[in-house]
């Protein structure tokens, strides 16, 4: 048996779960609502790590329900900063997406490595796992946040945009500048993202079109003596 | 008043909700998950078109005519083939972004049952970029995400709207349009746990559409992949085999040509595990490197799920339950029997697929067809809406419904249920079919109907699942009746009985 304890909305609960009942940690949900609670909710899909439903808090570590293996004693929970519909049901935070689709079609020739250029960003299931990760929600609600970021860089790395410098535009405010490059976000990715990565991108990218550090404006203003 | 309900928000009702908004149409999107867990997400080889100068529409048509068995209606498949390059374009400049060759073409590869290398992809995340993209180009589109329909508003022969319950108070709401479009993805739920589908494809839009007395057709056509993972089901795509990969028995031998369609090369598999044996898929001589750039995801999924390294390894695998080709019938216009009622992607019968669908074709029909579906049920929308006057009354009898549901007492387990659904269909309505059983899995459905209403339902989930569980068994039943009335093997449909 295996003891599994779940942060339900109505508080902390624990049931057994027979080893050989689940592999994956869905599995055993699954067990749990099919066996012993018929009321535990939590969302359940492609069972191959694609469409995003299922990220969850297993040991205090962001996974995708569906791809990580039940191991001894596991403790799962909602995602934090998220609002929850109910025990392990959140609502993904799209609003952070903002304007991200494709603005322009610049019409210009693709090649192999224009399209492999922005693979990686593209790969993005939008589980929400970094969302949970990162501490920036700890003190700010409204940063954009990693996946929205890295899908900003989608855009911005791809040729086929035009206009670019919207994009660029749009994360000054609680954007790029927000972000602590603390990486948890990129330890946390089922799919091998590193937001924090395209984060360091988008800000050199920021920089060649004018902006700068407001950090560092403020710690300069505070050392001025004829301010 | 809306001009355009769309029910489904997978590849199909994206494509048609970005068609109806870009020609200044009210549209409402509604589906019972976010968009982007739809099962589009999930198509991993890629999508066809003819494009290369080797290659021709009229190759695509008269493979996909071959691959159906006779059963495709050629005007469909026709104008399928002939917007492929066109589409492929529209998403190519929407933004996915598909591979490609050296000097800037798309790149193609082989699929099943394909004359050419003709499926253009994105790695072995096809659909996952093909459903994103859309979800971002369709952004400002009114949508609702929490809904889950029940049953299609029909009065004097016409469709007025539909009615929903929300997933997380079950309140029903009725909501009204000129014309309604279903998008709600296919039925191959049905054979739960013997499937590479997601668990949301229990086909409800089919059954809502059933009831409401729209024609269904061809139901007994369901498509067996013969590669899933042996224990999860999960899907190892036909690129594999396209790219060079082999079929190899316990020992160790080839027995079938890989590249024959899929109903061919399911069968072939059947028969080796029921003489015992077990197969395996083996792609180690394509190298690790290839393997890490084209299938990402099919070898993460292996080693996670049967621990196996695909570089080094062999794969166990087994045929699963993955396309539903049949589903509303609609005619060349996209709408179904009932008059203002439209249908398009996998819940359609649209008359591509016939017995038998081609790999990378269906990601060409939802997108291809999404918008042109939208096209035409905007243009024979009347331009006054009737009211639906039955409203009350049916908002009533459901609310009665679900009341009546969260109250059900019982012994049974309706989990366990849909899981004896799943086996029973995957043995007897699977890839080989015979007259005794079929009617033998009639007396069972019966009996499985009665047992379901034995179960208690735990939960405001657990209710939504129950209801999505009475579709699947809906639909078996229908699947049953056209299996045994379709008495001669013709693509995926096998009767063993007269073939065998
Ligand atoms: C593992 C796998 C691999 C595949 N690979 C390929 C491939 O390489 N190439 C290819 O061409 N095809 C492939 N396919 C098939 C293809 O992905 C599907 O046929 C296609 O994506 C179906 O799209 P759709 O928009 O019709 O439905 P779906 O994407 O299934 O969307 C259905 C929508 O309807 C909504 N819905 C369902 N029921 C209700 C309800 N009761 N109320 C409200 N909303 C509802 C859902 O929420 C969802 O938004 C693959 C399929 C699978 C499973
Ligand atoms: S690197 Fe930035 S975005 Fe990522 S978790 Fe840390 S603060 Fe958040
Ligand atoms: S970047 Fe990674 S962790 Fe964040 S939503 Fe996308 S897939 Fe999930």
């Amino acid at each position: 048996m295996v003891k599994v304890t779940v942060a339900k909305s109505t508080g902390t609960q624990s049931y057994e779960v027979p080893q050989d009942a689940a592999v994956t940690i869905q599995e055993a949900l699954h067990y749990i609502k099919e066996n012993l609670d018929p009321g535990l909710e939590f969302d359940s899909g492609c069972r191959s790590g694609v469409c995003g439903c299922c990220g969850v808090r297993v040991n205090e570590r962001e996974k995708l329900a569906c791809q990580s293996r039940l191991e001894e004693q596991v403790r799962i929970e909602p995602l934090r900063y998220h609002e929850v519909i109910k025990d392990l049901r959140v609502k993904r935070h799209e609003e952070t997406l903002g304007e991200c689709y494709l603005h322009e079609y610049s019409q210009e020739k693709i090649t192999g490595e224009d399209a492999h250029k922005i693979e990686l960003q593209s790969d993005c299931i939008l589980c929400g796992s970094c969302y949970s990760a990162c501490p920036v929600y700890e003190v700010n609600k409204s940063f954009l946040g990693p996946f929205a970021l890295t899908r900003v860089l989608k855009y911005v790395e791809d040729r086929k945009e035009a206009d670019k410098k919207s994009f660029i535009d749009g994360i000054q405010t609680n954007g790029v500048w927000d972000c602590t490059l603390c990486g948890e976000c990129s330890a946390v990715c089922p799919q091998g993202i590193s937001s924090k990565d395209d984060i360091n991108v988008l800000r050199a990218k920021s920089v060649q079109a004018g902006y700068s550090d407001p950090n560092f404006q403020t710690m300069d203003f505070g050392f001025n003596p004829g301010f | 008043m809306y001009d355009c309900l769309i029910i489904g928000s997978g590849g199909a009702g994206l494509s048609a909700a970005i068609e109806a908004k870009a020609r200044g149409a009210k549209v409402l999107l509604v589906s019972k998950t976010p968009p982007t867990w739809s099962q589009t997400c999930m198509a991993q080889g890629g999508m066809n078109a003819a494009l290369k100068d080797a290659d021709s529409v009229s190759d695509h048509v008269a493979d996909t005519l071959k691959a159906s068995g006779g059963l495709a209606r050629e005007s469909m498949v026709r104008k399928l083939c002939e917007n492929a390059g066109e589409t492929v374009k529209w998403l190519d400049s929407l933004g996915v972004p598909f591979n490609r060759t050296e000097d800037g073409e798309f790149a193609q590869r082989a699929l099943g049952g394909a004359s050419h290398k003709r499926a253009c992809f994105s790695q072995d995340y096809t659909g996952l970029k093909v459903l994103h993209t859309l979800f971002d180009s369709a952004k400002g589109t009114h949508r609702r995400d929490d809904l889950f329909l029940l049953e299609l508003l029909v009065e004097k022969g016409s469709c007025r709207g539909a009615l929903f319950v929300h997933r997380d108070t079950l309140e029903t709401e009725a909501i009204e349009a000129k014309t309604v479009l279903l998008a709600t993805g296919g039925y191959t739920g049905v054979y739960k746990g013997y499937t590479t589908n997601s668990d949301f494809a229990t086909g409800d839009g089919i059954a809502a559409a059933k009831r409401a007395g729209a024609r269904l057709s061809h139901m007994e056509f369901v498509q067996f992949h013969p590669t899933a993972l042996k224990s999860s089901k999960a899907l190892i795509s036909e690129s594999a085999r396209g790219e060079g990969g082999y079929l190899l028995n316990s020992d160790k031998e080839r027995f079938v040509d890989e590249l024959l369609p899929r109903d061919v090369v399911s069968r072939a598999i059947a028969e080796q595990l029921e003489a015992g044996r077990e197969v395996f898929l083996d792609i180690r001589h394509l190298g690790e490197e290839f393997i890490h750039e084209f299938m990402p995801q099919e070898a993460k999924l292996a080693k996670f799920y049967e621990g196996v390294d695909p570089a080094k390894e062999l794969i166990p695998i087994t045929p699963a339950a993955h396309y539903s080709m049949g589903g509303i019938a609609v005619d060349d216009g996209f709408q179904s029997s009932i008059e203002n009622l439209y249908a398009v992607g996998e819940c359609s019968d649209s008359g591509v697929h016939g017995a038998n669908r081609l790999g990378g074709n269906s990601l060409l029909e939802i997108t291809a067809f999404g918008r042109m579906a939208a096209q035409s049920a905007l243009q024979n929308a009347p331009s006054k809406a009737e009211e639906f006057s039955g409203e009350e009354e049916e908002q009533k009898r459901w609310q009665e419904r679900i009341e009546a549901l969260q109250k059900q007492q019982g012994r049974e387990n309706f989990y366990a249920l849909f899981r004896t659904l799943g086996e029973l269909m995957f043995h007897k309505a699977g890839i080989f079919k015979e007259q005794t059983e079929l009617e033998a899995l009639q007396g069972e459905l019966d009996r499985l109907e009665t047992r379901a209403q034995k179960s208690a339902i735990g939960g405001t989930k657990a209710l939504i699942e129950y209801l999505e569980f009475c579709n699947t068994l809906e639909l078996a039943q229908s699947i049953a009746r056209a299996a045994l009335q379709r008495e001669e093997s013709v693509g995926a449909h096998f009767r063993k009985d007269r073939d065998g």
